[in-house]
């Protein structure tokens, strides 16, 4: 099977250079919305090495902006490591001499993967806002392909926080025997309104930018990059706590003192816009993909076909789990865990529950955090000695 | 592994294969014990991240959770567990007739176990001294203590038949000869193995 690392590891706790790979499945594939795209790619990334029985594979599935790059360095000169290269790596909580780890672009998105900015083979032009609305178990099904074709019958875990959280419940849902453990982190079991509201707000900040030109944007040759912000801006204000942004930035004045002006007074301004900035203009996220995420947060719902029992959804599961909240997650806070907690016990699954102490919000979940990291790696252990590993 | 001696002698308490909920189970050494020998399917509730770390790496499925807010009757339903256990964590409650009474409701029988405030020893402290007892079983300053529920066997057997909870089982933990006669003034640390009274709610 193929192991990928280029070179040895920079450090003794890294993956090292990593090289992403591409899978095209040339057989059409239905969707959740009924729209069926006639072929679609994949690209992933591997760590670690597969062992002769494939049974210490573990998948990662991404949030909303995340992408198949999760650990790891792409050449010898990057200073960003993937985005979970706290909890990827040899000693680490996925402790990458023990599992063959998978990080795998979802479809939909724009980080390689067939998504709004792929060539649609029907126009031959890009699908643009033409791209078809896809969910969770569009894209569990897409990396069942994917385990399928490196050899994996059935993962050791299946991991991913917020909205990759959910794609773990849709795994566990949908391919009961295809994993023996789901790690569920800083996720919920589907959106409140609240949240659906916050999503509806970032939406309408993109679709109402002049520049988006009704998703043919990149036609017109341009990105709606004021849109873009100023979802970044909602998303990422949703994503810390209060107690965070009080400690960061307090009411502190760039200036030291109030100008009566609609210029950047507060640091938590100045803040909020780099960081909205930087997404639309150095990220290269495309809008429609941020869109369609959205979309598929929304409509992860797996306990609306139960008659909302949440308890009936989870009969099928056969994996064990891990659930971790964090206690200033406002938008995917412990109570929604619990929910979790509490339907997976009431089925009849084995859970584990662990509710971290952290200042950072749902952005904790890709931060450093000694409590975090240390059960996180006890369950792995776990599933490794389960696993024989 | 050893098992603590409080541990071994509410062992024969627990069916083989039973269900198990442990309530603060602490680095969860009974239930791994039990789920190893009896084959019980254990579930420990506990608050203090170290002990959840250990509870996890000793196989145990552990939910953290603070047992002065849990309800434990939504979160697991009536009858979810055939054993409910709670060692030395009664005392230290906010409320601990609210826990014994959702525990008998998740589980069909329930063990407790705490530190008898009336055993000798404690009494002499208070009687001599004039101090709050400081011993083994309660090695804490009146200042600093978690147990703010203390009592002795007659106050907890008194609240049983209040509640009609029958007690099926009474042990002393102690080094006194002759606890199991007088096991209120001798007796360090009880056990008792207790249902719902005919009749009760």
């Amino acid at each position: 099977m193929t192991t990928v690392a280029l070179s040895k590891p920079t450090t003794s706790c890294s993956v090292g250079v990593v090289k992403p790979e591409t899978l095209v499945i040339h057989y059409p594939l239905t969707l959740t919305c009924g729209a069926v795209l006639p072929s679609y790619q994949l690209v992933y990334e591997t760590y670690g090495r597969l062992n002769d029985q494939a049974s210490n594979a573990v998948l990662i599935c991404h949030a909303l902006s995340g992408d198949h790059h999760a650990a790891g360095y792409h050449h010898e000169d990057d200073k960003t490591p993937g985005w979970w290269d706290h909890y990827i790596g040899p000693g680490k909580a996925i402790d990458t001499n023990v599992f063959f780890v998978v990080g795998v672009n979802n479809i939909g998105s724009c980080r390689g993967s067939t998504g709004p900015a792929s060539i649609n083979p029907a126009t031959q032009q890009a699908y643009g806002p033409n791209f078809p609305m896809v969910t969770c178990a569009d894209w569990v099904v897409t990396q069942a392909k994917l385990a399928d074709h490196l050899g994996i019958d059935q993962w050791a875990a299946v991991v991913g926080g917020s909205l990759g959280g959910m794609q773990v419940q849709q795994w566990a849902i949908d391919f009961p025997m295809r994993l023996k453990h789901a790690v569920i982190i800083a996720s919920a079991p589907r959106l409140s309104a609240q949240n659906i509201a916050f999503n509806e707000v970032a939406r309408q900040a993109i679709m109402t930018d002049p520049e988006f030109h009704g998703g043919h944007f990149l036609a017109n040759n341009t990105i709606p990059k004021q849109g873009l912000m100023l979802a970044r801006m909602l998303g990422h204000l949703t994503y810390l706590s209060d107690d965070l942004m009080g400690q960061k930035f307090g009411r502190e004045l760039r200036s030291g003192h109030v100008k009566y002006s609609y210029d950047v007074e507060f640091q938590v301004e100045s803040y909020l816009r780099y960081q909205g900035e930087k997404f639309a203009t150095k990220s290269n996220f495309d809008a429609n993909s941020y869109l369609l995420m959205t979309k598929a947060l929304d409509y992860f719902d797996p306990a609306h076909e139960h008659d909302d029992d949440l308890v009936g959804a989870y009969t099928p599961i056969q994996a064990q789990a891990l659930v971790i909240a964090f206690t200033t997650d406002w938008r995917f806070s412990p109570e929604r865990s619990m929910e979790m907690v509490k339907a997976l016990r009431q089925a009849g699954k084995r859970v584990v529950y662990a509710e971290v102490e952290s200042t950072h919000g749902h952005d904790a979940f890709l931060l450093p955090n000694t409590y975090y990291e240390q059960v996180f790696a006890a369950y792995m252990k776990r599933v490794a000695v389960e696993a024989e590993l | 592994m050893n098992l603590k001696p409080e541990f071994t002698r509410l062992l024969d308490w627990i069916p083989q294969g039973a269900r198990v909920l442990d309530l603060g189970c602490g680095s969860a050494e009974l239930l791994a014990y039990l789920m190893k020998h009896k084959s019980v399917q254990g579930v420990g509730l506990e608050m203090d991240p170290v002990s959840i770390i250990a509870s996890i790496a000793n196989g145990v499925d552990v939910i953290q959770s603070d047992l002065n807010d849990i309800n434990l009757v939504a979160m697991f339903g009536e009858r979810a567990f055939d054993v409910v256990l709670t060692t030395q964590t009664l005392q230290s409650m906010q409320r601990p007739d609210y826990l014994i009474d959702s525990m008998l409701r998740v589980g069909q029988r329930a063990i407790v176990t705490f530190p008898n405030f009336g055993y000798w020893r404690n009494r002499l402290q208070l009687m001599s001294a004039g101090k709050m007892p400081v011993s083994d079983s309660l090695p804490y300053q009146w200042y600093d203590t978690p147990n703010t529920h203390l009592c002795t066997f007659a106050d907890f057997e008194h609240f049983c038949q209040e509640r009609n909870i029958y007690i099926l089982e009474q042990r002393v933990l102690g080094n006194a000869w002759g606890a199991e006669w007088l096991p209120n003034l001798l007796g360090e640390v009880a056990l008792y193995h207790i249902e719902k009274g005919i009749g009760s709610r």
